[in-house]
């Protein structure tokens, strides 16, 4: 029976107000919440989901990043996933770097399907999944929102720009996951304890032999240029008569 | 000197006009040339589509049956081997590039720079990063292809060739790569027809959780055909099945530039405002005064869309 892989990442909490820290070197991170990566949560329901049905016999969730990142690890142990792994740095791999690092878990874990966010709402980068996909050289589904499963062939319903897409893919593949996928479910608290019990293994990046130079040099953050404040009118009169004002109507 | 490579992107016969939209942010770096690559299975027409656009320096049609439909699977290898011998390989910012370029820049052994919004140099660039609360400046190595999307809400469509200018020469490409065969299309839901599309229209109407029906919904549907507007959602809405899911603007939807955004029955959440700041006006509609919405908008209305929207149905006319 077939194993899936999940990337889950690290990242600031959805509902965080981000700010930019005043020398522009990055964004404030102190005492601020961090969670899975939302459409990452959505990818490990869905593997849980798939394995409920009988289509896998294993879950192992996998994240790159700081050693806190196990929080996310056990939280994703506490939905359902099976094991995890930790390739434990503190500095954030581009995706580049990322997908190689994923390349060396397949490797190892042989799975049939990879599960991935279809974008960090850190970097809004949406590149990991499709370059472990070229990498592996496999097929990729992106921005899924349904997975349905055909011995060693899956066909998912794209969310395209143009309305929905459906493909078909031979298995192993990649897939990313969209917000309409599925509603992930709560964790309970016993879930909580039992996942402490849990495997969860820690791999030193230095040993996985990876090239992770960075290749673009962020030179600064700033804060989005802001709009300017506007009006308020009192009725429909006042805007429609605004409207005509701007030459919009 | 900078070469780009752009890859077209289009549907139907018809050039998206997110393919314009990369031209001009291509011709924003100085003195480059611009090849478009034209990707179909019979890309004449396409291919003088691309020609007739100003900056453009050469198109090439590369056709084939597998490029019928836009798997990124399969067209990865070729724009990976088109890429030779370029500078820059951009694609849009589009379901289409996002899926694809990525894919492209792994089989090249380079990284990926999404969603540029500013050129300030051929290798610096200025792109946003956390649903757009901020925006980085980011450089690029010289030394190795830049693979790129470009945010097409931060360019406007490159014009026509002035009349009298000759269109870019056109020529047949052939990229000899194996094509995998493990990823086949199956089919696309018909487009929804008759309403301008989000990405383009000058206007657009957008609806929230707060329509609270696929039926009330309809509301935001008469408006905007009033005003000849395309129209948007919320996830909020979207989720509920008021509306499908092309029509989401936000971080995970559409980001979008109309002249006129009017969000109805929208809180303004982070993820829904990063689609709209490029809007020139937006007017909110929304019950709540403390909404955050009305810290975007340039015109506010606070009072119920049930009561409003009928009103201001009647008030702009036929
Ligand atoms: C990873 C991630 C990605 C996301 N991506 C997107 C995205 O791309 N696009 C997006 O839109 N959202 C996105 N969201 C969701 C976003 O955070 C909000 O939940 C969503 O935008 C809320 O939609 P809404 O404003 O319609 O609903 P609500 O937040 O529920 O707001 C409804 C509003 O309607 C008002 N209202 C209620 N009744 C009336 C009435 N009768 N008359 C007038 N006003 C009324 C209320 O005051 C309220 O402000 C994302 C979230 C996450 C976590
Ligand atoms: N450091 C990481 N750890 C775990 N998963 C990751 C990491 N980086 C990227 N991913 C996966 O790749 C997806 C896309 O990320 P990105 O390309 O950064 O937008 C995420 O949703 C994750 O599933």
């Amino acid at each position: 029976m077939s194993k899936i892989l999940v990337g889950l990442k690290r990242v600031v909490d959805a509902n965080v107000r981000v700010r930019v820290k005043p020398d522009g070197s990055g964004i404030v991170t102190d005492g601020v919440k961090m969670s899975i990566n939302p459409f990452d949560e959505i990818a490990l329901e869905e593997a849980l989901r798939i394995k409920e049905k009988g289509g896998a016999s294993e879950i192992v969730v996998a994240s790159i990043g700081p050693a806190e990142t196990q929080q996310q690890l056990r939280t994703g142990l506490a939905m359902g996933a099976d094991r995890a792994i930790l390739v434990q740095t503190d500095t954030a791999p581009e995706p580049l770097a990322a997908a190689r690092i994923f390349l060396k878990l397949i490797e190892k874990e042989d799975p049939a399907i990879v599960l991935f966010g279809k974008q960090g709402i850190d970097d809004d980068n949406n590149q990991t999944g499709q370059m472990l996909a070229a990498l592996w050289n496999r097929p990729q589904a992106t921005f899924a929102s349904k997975i349905e499963l055909d011995g060693t062939r899956a066909r998912v319903t794209r969310e395209v720009d143009a309305g929905l897409e459906t493909i078909e893919v031979d298995l192993p593949a990649v897939f990313t996951a969209d917000l309409r996928l599925n509603e992930p479910r709560y964790v309970k608290l016993p879930e909580i304890m039992k996942a402490k019990k849990k495997p969860l293994d820690t791999l030193a990046l230095a040993d996985l032999g990876v090239d992770t130079t960075p290749q673009f040099r962020t030179l600064k953050y700033e804060p989005p240029a802001a709009r300017e404040k506007g009006t308020m009118v009192k009725d429909v009169a006042e805007l429609v008569n605004a409207l005509k004002t701007k030459g919009l109507l | 000197m900078a070469k780009i490579l752009i890859v077209a992107e289009h549907a139907g016969g018809k050039l998206n006009q997110a393919t314009a939209k990369c031209v001009t942010c291509a011709a924003q770096i100085e003195g480059a040339q611009i090849d478009v690559a034209v990707f179909a299975r019979d890309a004449a027409q396409l291919a003088a589509e691309a020609a007739a656009l100003a900056g453009v320096t050469r198109v090439l049609r590369v056709e084939n049956a597998a490029n019928a439909e836009p798997l990124a699977a399969v067209l990865a290898p070729q724009v990976a081997e088109l890429a030779k011998g370029y500078t820059h390989v951009f694609g849009p910012s589009t379901t289409f590039g996002k899926d694809l370029m990525p894919r492209v820049a792994a089989l090249l052994g380079v990284g990926q720079l999404s969603d540029i919004m500013v050129v300030e140099s051929p290798w610096r660039f200025r792109r946003p990063v956390y649903a757009g609360n901020a925006v980085v400046t980011v450089e690029a190595p010289e030394d190795r292809i830049l693979v790129a999307t470009v945010r097409t809400a931060s360019f406007s469509a490159a014009p026509q060739r002035e009349s009298g200018q000759a269109p870019a020469p056109v020529e047949s490409a052939s990229v000899s790569v194996e094509l995998p065969t493990h990823t086949r299309f199956v089919e696309r839901s018909a487009p929804t027809t008759g309403r301008p599309d989000l990405q383009t229209a000058t206007r657009v109407v957008s609806g929230g959780r707060a329509l609270g029906s696929a039926e009330n919904f309809q509301m935001v549907h008469r408006l905007a055909d009033k005003l000849g507007a395309a129209v948007g959602a919320s996830r909020a809405a979207v989720d509920a099945g008021y509306a499908p899911n092309d029509l989401q603007v936000g971080q995970t939807g559409k980001i979008i530039a109309p002249e006129l955004y009017i969000a109805i029955g929208i809180s303004g959440a982070i993820q829904h405002l990063t689609g709209i700041k490029d809007a020139g006006t937006i007017v909110a509609i929304n019950k709540d005064p403390e909404a955050p919405i009305f810290e975007v908008a340039d015109i506010g209305l606070v009072g119920d869309l049930f009561t409003i929207l009928p009103e201001l149905e009647k008030a702009i006319g036929a």
